[in-house]
Formats: C-alpha cells, sequence, structure tokens
C-alpha cells in the first residue's frame, strides 16, 4: 500500500528483531475469540485516481451551478489564494500542537498574531486561540460568565443564531444553568424591556449578537450597562465577522464569541470553521482554550509558548476551565492569513462592498408589489424581507432558475413565517441581484 | 555538532518579525473588482454604529511580505512531512495529500450547510459512507459525525449515556476513570454533570477488576476506558468489565484515541463496548495543522441510538439522503450545522484508500512499536512489561541516576532531527516516555530514532550535562514558561518592545 | 532551609504561626519545592470563613496547580498582596514574606492536632524516601 513504508523483506527483518514469526503473534494480547477471521467489509481499495473519481462525482451532486442568497451564519466571502498556499505548506498543515515550542514557532507566533488581530477586531483585550466554532465558542463564553459571576442563569436573545442557542442548551442541561429567552422588537433588536423585566441578581450572562439572525445591528452600550447595573456580563456573539470592517465593535461587552469562518474559510457544508473567545485582561484566568503568549528564551531571544496551560484539561483535569483540546489551529492560520491580506483598508473596503450591495439587493427587491423589509434598524449584509406569500413556495420557483433564495425564517421561529433573510456579500454581482429580483417578480405574480 | 547525529543538519534559517512589525500605511495585497452597484455612505445608514476607519492596528503589507513572512515562520516548525513524531496517544501518521485535493474540490469545499437538501446529495452520501465505514470498523450500531474533536466526542457519549439513565429513572452520579487515563476524560465528565472517581490500575497496568466490583454500585453511570490503555497495552479482560458494568446497570465508554492499534483486527462492539468515540485526526489521517481542526465521531449500540445528537442522517424514499433535526428524544445539538465536514471528507478519502487493506496499517503500526521496544529493551527502563500494541511506554528511571530526566531526553531528541516523545504521560508512570511511531515511518526512520534514543542515554550517563541544557540547535532555546505565565503577554501591542520584553 | 520551631505544620504542607487567636498561614519550604516556580497564586477575601482541611486557596506553577488546605478553622482577615505582582516570593522565602493569609482562629484547640517542626521534618524525610524508592 503506497502509504506504508515497507517492503516485504523489511517486515520480516523487523519481524525477527523482536522474535516473532508472524505478525499475528504480536497481537495475542487481544484474546483469540476477539481477534478478527476476515478482512472488513469496506468498499475496495482505491487508487489515488479512484478516490479523486468517488469525491468528483459527489460533487457534481451538489449545488454546482446555483447562485444562493444564504447567509445565516455561514457567509460566502472572496477567499484568498495565498491562505490557500500557506495553509498547504507541510510545516504548518502537517505540524502537532505547539507544546515543544522550541520547533513549533511558527504555530506558535501565528497563533499570537491571530490573538492580536481578534483583538483589534473585536475590541477586545485578549483572545484564545480558537474555539470549535461560533456555537460552541458561545456557549463556552457563557460558561465562562458562569464561573466568573458564581450564578446559574442566563439570558439569551432570541435573535442569537438559533443552532447558537440549541447547542447552549445543550451545553446548560448539565451544568445547572437555566436558559432563558428574550424577545425582540419591530426594529428587530432586541426587546430591552423584556430584558429587564427578567435580570435579576441571579443572572451570569446576558447574550445578544450583532449583527444579529435577522441581520439587525445591535446598540450594546445600554445593554452593557443593564447587566452590569445586576452583577450580570454581557456576551456578544458574531457570526458575521466582516461587519467588524464597517461596523464598531463590541468594547461594551465583557465577552465575544465570534466566528472567524467569514475570514477565508470555505463554507465546506458546516466546517471547519473557527470561533474565538475575547474578553478583559481581568478574566483571563477563566477564559477557555489556548493561549499563545510572547516570553524570551535563555539568551534573551524573543519567543513564544503556550502559556497559562493550568487552565486546561491536561493540567486541571475535573476543574478544567472546558474540556477542550484540538481547537481549530489550520482554520485560525487560514483567518489569520486571510485578514493580513485584506489589511486595514481591504477589510474596510471589503465591508463597504458588502454593505452597497446589501442596500442595492434591498432597493431592487423593495420594487416588487408587495414585498418589504420587515425589520427598521440598521443592517450589515443581510436583510430580513416579507413576502405576499409563503417563502418556500417563491424559494421552490427561484431553485428552477437556478437560484437557492434567502434563508426562511419560519423554519426556526414560527411567527415570522413569510419572512426571508436575505444574504449578499460582495462576492454577489449586480446581475445576480438583478436576476433574484426578476425570479421573485415571478414567483409572487404566478 | 558531531557525526553521530545523523538525521539533522544546523542550516542558514530566516528570521521573521510580527506581522504588526512590518505594517506601512499605504501598503495592500488584495484588491477588488470594483463595484457594480451604487456606493452609498456607511455612515448614514449605521449611524452611531460605523467604525468610520479600518481596524486600528491591523497590518498593512504587501503580498510578497505576506507570502514571506508566514513561509518563514512554516520553516520553524517541525512537522510529519519532515520526520518521525513518535508521540504517544497522538498517532501522528501521514496526511494523504489526496484528502487534501478532494477537501478543496468545487463542489465540496463551496456547499452551504442550509441549501436545500436535494442540492446536497453529494454531501449526504459521502457522510453516509463514512458512517458506514466506521460503523464496520467499531463494531458498533449507530454513529453521529457532529463532535468537532475528541473531547466533544467524549463530551457527547457522556450525555448520550446520561440521556438514556435518565429515561430509566435515574443519570446517577458518578463516572469511573481510570488513573492512567486523557486530562479530557475526567474534565468531560465534570462538564456532563458527573463527579469523577478514579479507577487504580493494577501492576500490570490493567484495570483492577476486583477494585471495580467494589467501585461500580447503583451510583455509577459508567466507566471511561481507553483500550489499548494509555500504556499501550491491550485491556484483556474487557468483556468481563462490560459485564461487571452491565449488571449494575451502567454502560462501557471507550476512549477511542488509541484505535490504530485495533482497526482491522478487532472491534471494540465486539468487545462489549456500548459507546465510544473515535478521533479522525489521529486514526484516520485528518491533519493536526498545529492543532486542529479534527474530528470526534462517537458510535453507539442500538441502546443509545434515539438519542443521538441532531441532525441525524436519514435515507428516506428513492434513496435520498437528509438530515433529520426532528428527533423527539436527541440530547440535542452539540455543534452548529453538520459537523466538521471537510475533515470528515479526508477521513473517508483514508479509509477508501486503504480498503480492507487497513488492517495492514495496524500490523505495521504494531510493529513499529515493537520494534523500537526492542531495540530500547535494557536501554530505558521498562516499567509494565506486558505485550506492547502500538505504542510503548518507558521511563527516566535509569537516567534520573545522573540527573537526567524525560524532558531533558526530549528536549536532547530535538538535536537529533526528532520530535519529542510525549513526555510526563501517563501519569501513573512518573517520568514516563510515552513513543508511538505509528505505521508511516519506514524501518530506516525507527532505526535513526533508537540509534537517537540510544545516544542520548549514553551522554546521559557520561556527559549529563549536554541532554539537560538541550536543545542546542533550534532557532530558540529553552524558554521562560514561568515568566510567560506570571506577566502574561498575549498579544501584540505598539508600545512593546523586542527582545526587552523580559523586563 | 531551617523549619521554624515556633510554627505547627500539616500533613499537606502548610504551617501555621499563632499567637493568641491570629495566625499567619504559608505553605512549606517542601512544598514551594515540589512545586517549582511559583506564577500565581489564588487567595480568599477578607471575611472569608475557614474550615481545616478544607480548600481555602491555590498555589500555580506553569505545570501544576496546587490545592491548599486550612490548617486551622477561622476567619481570613488578610491576604498577601505582595503575592499579586511577585508570586516567585513563595519560592524565596516561604516561611516568611510568602505567607498566605492572616486567620483568625476559631477554634485554637485544632492546633493540638498538628506536627511540630522535629515531627514534620521527619514526616518529609519519609516522604522523599519514598519518592526514591
Amino acid at each position: 500500500m503506497r502509504y506504508l513504508p515497507k517492503s516485504p523483506a523489511e517486515r520480516q527483518e523487523m519481524l525477527s528483531a523482536v522474535g516473532a514469526k508472524t505478525i499475528e503473534e504480536l497481537f495475542h494480547s487481544i484474546p483469540e475469540k476477539y481477534r478478527l477471521k476476515k478482512p472488513l467489509n469496506l468498499p475496495a481499495a482505491m487508487s489515488e485516481h479512484e478516490v479523486v473519481q468517488y469525491f468528483s462525482e459527489r460533487a457534481k451532486e451538489n449545488s454546482d451551478g446555483y447562485t444562493s442568497f444564504l447567509g445565516a451564519g455561514v457567509y460566502n466571502h472572496l477567499r484568498s489564494v495565498i491562505t490557500d498556499t500557506i495553509l498547504q505548506r507541510g510545516e504548518f498543515l502537517t505540524s502537532y500542537t505547539p507544546y515543544q515550542a522550541e520547533i513549533t514557532q511558527g504555530t506558535l507566533q501565528a497563533i499570537f498574531e491571530f490573538q492580536t488581530l481578534m483583538c483589534q477586531l473585536t475590541g477586545q483585550e485578549v483572545a484564545n486561540a480558537s474555539m470549535y466554532d461560533g456555537s460552541t465558542a458561545t456557549t463556552e463564553a457563557v460558561l465562562m460568565a458562569e464561573r466568573l459571576t458564581g450564578r446559574g442563569r442566563v439570558l439569551v436573545a432570541r435573535s442569537v443564531q438559533p443552532e447558537y442557542r440549541e447547542v447552549l442548551r445543550t451545553y446548560a442541561k448539565n451544568s445547572g444553568l437555566h436558559v432563558e429567552e428574550f424577545g425582540y422588537t419591530p426594529a428587530g433588536t432586541v426587546d430591552t424591556k423584556a430584558l429587564s423585566g427578567l435580570l435579576k441578581d441571579d443572572v451570569c450572562a446576558v447574550v445578544v449578537q450583532s449583527p444579529n439572525f435577522f441581520g439587525v445591528i445591535e446598540t450594546l452600550g445600554p445593554l452593557a450597562e443593564s447587566a452590569h447595573a445586576h452583577g450580570a456580563l454581557l456576551v456578544a456573539a458574531i457570526a458575521e465577522g466582516v461587519s467588524l470592517g464597517a461596523v464598531k465593535p463590541p468594547s461594551e461587552a465583557d465577552i465575544v464569541a465570534m466566528e472567524a469562518q467569514s475570514f477565508g474559510l470555505a463554507p465546506s457544508y458546516g466546517g471547519p470553521y473557527a470561533g474565538v473567545v475575547a474578553s478583559k485582561d481581568r478574566f483571563v484566568r477563566q477564559m477557555p482554550g489556548r493561549l499563545a503568549g510572547q516570553t524570551v528564551d535563555q539568551e534573551g531571544r524573543r519567543g513564544f509558548v503556550l502559556t497559562l496551560a493550568t487552565r486546561e484539561q491536561h493540567i486541571r483535569r475535573e476543574k478544567a476551565t472546558s474540556n477542550i483540546c484540538t481547537n481549530q489551529a489550520l482554520c485560525a492560520l487560514a483567518a489569520t492569513v486571510h485578514l493580513t491580506l485584506l489589511g486595514k483598508e481591504g477589510l474596510r473596503e471589503m465591508a463597504e462592498q458588502n454593505i452597497a450591495k446589501a442596500q442595492f439587493a434591498l432597493g431592487e427587491l423593495e420594487k416588487i408589489p408587495g414585498v418589504k423589509r420587515a425589520f427598521s434598524g440598521p443592517f450589515f449584509n443581510e436583510f430580513t424581507v416579507e413576502f405576499p406569500k409563503s417563502v418556500r413556495l417563491v424559494n421552490a420557483e427561484l431553485l428552477q432558475e437556478k437560484i437557492i433564495g434567502p434563508f426562511v425564517l419560519g423554519t426556526t421561529y414560527p411567527e415570522l413565517t413569510k419572512n426571508a433573510l436575505v444574504c449578499v456579500t460582495e462576492t454577489t454581482t449586480r446581475e445576480q441581484i438583478e436576476r433574484l429580483a426578476a425570479g421573485v417578480r415571478k414567483a409572487l405574480a404566478a | 555538532m558531531n557525526e553521530k547525529i545523523k538525521k539533522a543538519t544546523r542550516h542558514t534559517n530566516q528570521n521573521e518579525g510580527l506581522i504588526f512589525e512590518k505594517s506601512s500605511p499605504g501598503k495592500r495585497a488584495l484588491d477588488w473588482p470594483p463595484l457594480d452597484v451604487p456606493k452609498v455612505d456607511p455612515t448614514k445608514l449605521l449611524g452611531e454604529h460605523h467604525r468610520t476607519s479600518g481596524v486600528e492596528g491591523f497590518p498593512e503589507v504587501s503580498e510578497i511580505e505576506v507570502l514571506r513572512h508566514f513561509t518563514r515562520l512554516s520553516t520553524w516548525n517541525y512537522a510529519i512531512d519532515l520526520g518521525m513524531y513518535p508521540l504517544g496517544s497522538c498517532t501522528m501518521k501521514y496526511n494523504p495529500r489526496v484528502n487534501e485535493f478532494v477537501a478543496r474540490l468545487n463542489g465540496i469545499a463551496t456547499e452551504h450547510p442550509y441549501q436545500p437538501q436535494e442540492l446536497s446529495q453529494g454531501c449526504l452520501k459521502i457522510l453516509r459512507l463514512l458512517e458506514k465505514c466506521l460503523l464496520e470498523i467499531t463494531g458498533m450500531d449507530a454513529v453521529t459525525l457532529q463532535p468537532a474533536a475528541g473531547a466533544q466526542g467524549e463530551l457527547t457519549g457522556l450525555l448520550l449515556i446520561r440521556a438514556y439513565l435518565q429515561k430509566q429513572g435515574n443519570a446517577r452520579k458518578t463516572v469511573l476513570i481510570p488513573d492512567s487515563a486523557h486530562g479530557t476524560n475526567p474534565a468531560t465528565a465534570v462538564i456532563a454533570g458527573y463527579e469523577v472517581q478514579n479507577i487504580k490500575s493494577n501492576a500490570d497496568g490493567q484495570i483492577d477488576i476486583e477494585h471495580l466490583k467494589e467501585q461500580v454500585t447503583d451510583d455509577v453511570a459508567a466507566l471511561m476506558l481507553t483500550n489499548p490503555s494509555t500504556l499501550g497495552i491491550f485491556e484483556q479482560r474487557i468483556p468481563e468489565i462490560a459485564e461487571i458494568l452491565h449488571k449494575k446497570g451502567a454502560l462501557l465508554y471507550m476512549d477511542g484515541a488509541n484505535m490504530n492499534a485495533l482497526t482491522g483486527v478487532t472491534r471494540p462492539g465486539d468487545l462489549g463496548v456500548d459507546v465510544m468515540h473515535l478521533n479522525l485526526h489521529k486514526t484516520f489521517s485528518t491533519p493536526h495543522g498545529g492543532g486542529g481542526p479534527g474530528a470526534g465521531p462517537v458510535a453507539v449500540k442500538k441502546i443509545l441510538e434515539p438519542f443521538l445528537p441532531i441532525p441525524v442522517l436519514v435515507e428516506r424514499e428513492g434513496g435520498k439522503f437528509a438530515l433529520d433535526s426532528q428527533r423527539k428524544e436527541s440530547i440535542g445539538r452539540v455543534k452548529a450545522f453538520a459537523g466538521n465536514f471537510g475533515v470528515l471528507v479526508r477521513a473517508l478519502a483514508y479509509i477508501l484508500a486503504y480498503g480492507p487493506g487497513v488492517r495492514q496499517a495496524t500490523e505495521d503500526a504494531v510493529l513499529n512499536a515493537n520494534y523500537i521496544r526492542k531495540g530500547l529493551e535494557g536501554v530505558y527502563d521498562l516499567p509494565y512489561t506486558r505485550p506492547s500494541m502500538h505504542e510503548v511506554v518507558f521511563s527516566d528511571v535509569l537516567q534520573k541516576k545522573n540527573g537526567v530526566n524525560t524532558m531533558d531526553i526530549a528536549k536532547r531528541l530535538i538535536d537529533y532531527g526528532f520530535h519529542p516523545y510525549t513526555t510526563a504521560f501517563p501519569l501513573i508512570v512518573p517520568g514516563a516516555l510515552m513513543i508511538e511511531p505509528t505505521e508511516s515511518e519506514s524501518k530506516e526512520e525507527c532505526d535513526l530514532f533508537i540509534d537517537a534514543m540510544k545516544a542520548i542515554a549514553q551522554e546521559a550517563a557520561v556527559t549529563p550535562e549536554i541532554v539537560k541544557t538541550a536543545p542546542h540547535t533550534t532557532r530558540v532555546k529553552r524558554l521562560d514558561e514561568v515568566g510567560a505565565a506570571r506577566k502574561p503577554i498575549l498579544r501584540w501591542k505598539p508600545e512593546v518592545k523586542r527582545s526587552e520584553a523580559a523586563d | 532551609m531551617a523549619y521554624p520551631t515556633n510554627y505547627k505544620y500539616s500533613k499537606d504542607h502548610e504551617w501555621i504561626d499563632a499567637k493568641g487567636d491570629m495566625a499567619t498561614v504559608g505553605i512549606t519550604d517542601y512544598a514551594q519545592h515540589e512545586l517549582g516556580d511559583v506564577v500565581f497564586v489564588e487567595l480568599p477575601a477578607a471575611g472569608t470563613k475557614l474550615t481545616a482541611g478544607k480548600q481555602f486557596a491555590s498555589v500555580e506553577s506553569v505545570k501544576a496547580v496546587s490545592e491548599i488546605y486550612a490548617p486551622a478553622s477561622g476567619e481570613a482577615t488578610e491576604s498577601n498582596a505582595l503575592l499579586q505582582a511577585t508570586p516567585e516570593t513563595i519560592n524565596n522565602d516561604p516561611h516568611g514574606a510568602g505567607w498566605l493569609i492572616k486567620l483568625k482562629l476559631s477554634n485554637a484547640a485544632e492546633l493540638d492536632a498538628l506536627m511540630d517542626a522535629a515531627a514534620y521534618e521527619k514526616y518529609i524525610e519519609e516522604k522523599k524516601k519514598e519518592a526514591s524508592a
């Protein structure tokens, strides 16, 4: 087999060296009746060409050739060739977790740069080296707030990505956390009155997302004040990181949980992405996940190491801040390379293109009789529209035109059955937007 | 440098500062197609929310600077592509490049998890085939591909156990974990809402069955077992262990991190395991990437199937696949969307390349470990003498006599051109050297490793200082971890200077 | 390093220096040596009630965290502010400047159960023998 670097002769030599006649002897510690007598029933071994063929055929059975207007937590942004060039370097791709710092300075410095970029983006003081994704980062941020305050109630806005909230519930069930939700206003922002009604001195965290699931940007200052007045922490989740190129960062939040997929990571049917937890320096010892720190070696040279490891599972075991071990290092590296390629002006320009295109799309859709915008708050690259007809039916028509229409909000918000979440990025062309509008017009007229 | 170090030689290596230190206003690395819709004024639209200038402190560099920056950084790393990692329980095997190629295909990398399921049949077929292969390999009844890593798989597994027991009327309070277990096991048990009770290993490094019988009470939900254990030794009495647990209504969880010793040779499901996770970034060759991403699928027996996390892959009429999130008894969602799909693609590519011949990989892995064990027996102390499977654990007892410990030996191994083995784990072996070569190492590489370890043992006996102060040939020497923890510097700031950061 | 003869010692390697019902508590030289370079110390706030035998603080090195158990019951009246900025004081002067807390004892009789300097030195000799066996 091409992945195994041994000739039959070498195997024999090695067997003799260990004093065995057959390889079977080396498995005698497994009781005989449990040793398999037949090969596993797996598909026949494939050559490299056949492996490529198998996946190429599967690739043709997906959405190739369709234009998509989906966002809802996963965004189609321009990626960069250099990012992939770097990611494919064997010294990054096939390297281990940097526990042995002397021979992993490349990974460690890249992590340090990632942590820095995340702080700059989010307006926070410290960021970790990645969590699995935005949903688990949000969950871990809440658990962090629980540890910091010692309290057990969490108030989560319904306008937070539905799957993020589901993941939080799964984790909360077993840590004694009580999760309660509060709603939104006609502007699409969180209902601060409802929140006040729920906020008491037993709350560890108030969780909001901005831009939220409906695309609307939240005003965090007053929310932070309300939370703090009751000794609770404000957790801000961010699913669309590119928004930070044009939207003020959530520095009023105590903990930020961000999804970094927008920074150069392919949608890849849901993963792998990279989540980040960013917060204040004074909370760092309760932060989950790895942290790379700057230091010097015995000769005074600057270097980097994993640090504050006593928070982590391999030392703290039962008392760890999280059980996370493997994170999403390579994805974080992709985000780092991509963001340095974008640079200060590039990210700003990209964000502004998103805004312009989304505004244009809204304009085109609003020209259609019966179609109007559902929420009035400011938005970035996603907005909610109301159709006079079922969104599903409209989308079924759009599919005929090879358009994957907007996200059907009714799937997770039963009160929003006529509403659709439209996402437009810098990758969407004017022509595609016009085709969407024409398609919707046709579907509604039918 | 001396001639006895055959595998590595010093070479001029590029320096490189932080990317922020190369930044200068006006430099750019990416350009855009011009806007094809009317420009808008973001301040008018966003009002007080508008971030009027670019992100403060963000680098401004050119394309070549970015490329050089990260290329130079990469040359400071050791990697599987360069040579062996003898890291115990990490299974640092070859990451096949065709896996990278197929994961990047248009139509694979580009799919949105919310796109219509009828436009995702290719993705769903991939998931289904991977599920079938993993079920065949593990001998279990059902599997979830959702968890993003081994630790998350462990949590999922424990939550499944909890849900099952809860349905029976009592979720119970305790999880038993051997003192040789990986740290994620107890950390996870606590997150799942259980108390941890340690169970001691006996003199052979196996579970002490008599102690187990005493410790399994009606309050015990499960035993988390790693097999082979972290000592690389097969837990011979697993079926008995399973029976003891089942008699008391408890379940057997197997940490599948060491599956590289079992694939194609035996199946955990046949041994009585109720639930287990796999580490695709270990046994199934997906790349470590400096710390992830990985994936931690969880395979279960039928009794746990109703509780699997959503979404669950189902087959509908006409052979179409769908992701079903309407599962009444499910423990819920453990991660957004559909798992680390890109990692799952790579794992499937690995399995398809091997087919039923994957047993050969296991055999070579076990052969390599035993060959190295034979080569180093007598040179290093072997605390447990039962047969090793895919990994072997020595201790530094003999070298300690001269004040040389496992960490020193590991650092000296770097000068010999290798990545260190796993030091100081498992905890039950003080001064452990945990070595797992995997099947990807040739006889030549194994011989170089054995020679290196023998040479270091010799140095420890005769010139211990050179070992205690290693490594000598790396870009940086041993780093001040104490300073890094006392005064953490976790991000670049414009005012922090270069090597004076020691102050 | 000598073990002050007027101190009492616990099996978990804490020392306590009592004068009437006011005491000072720290960890011993043996403990700091086992731990290695201290990087961080977590101490209770003034007013916290302590119970003999229960954890009241933790001391961290790079590779480990040590739980510190109260040698006697009472109320913590002060924690050593010096340890915030210079945790290494515990390594340099564990029996003096590296003290952890001041404790107002609720039951001075509990000290009778602790070891004196001679007994403690014997205890750690045995521990050292066990370790090298």
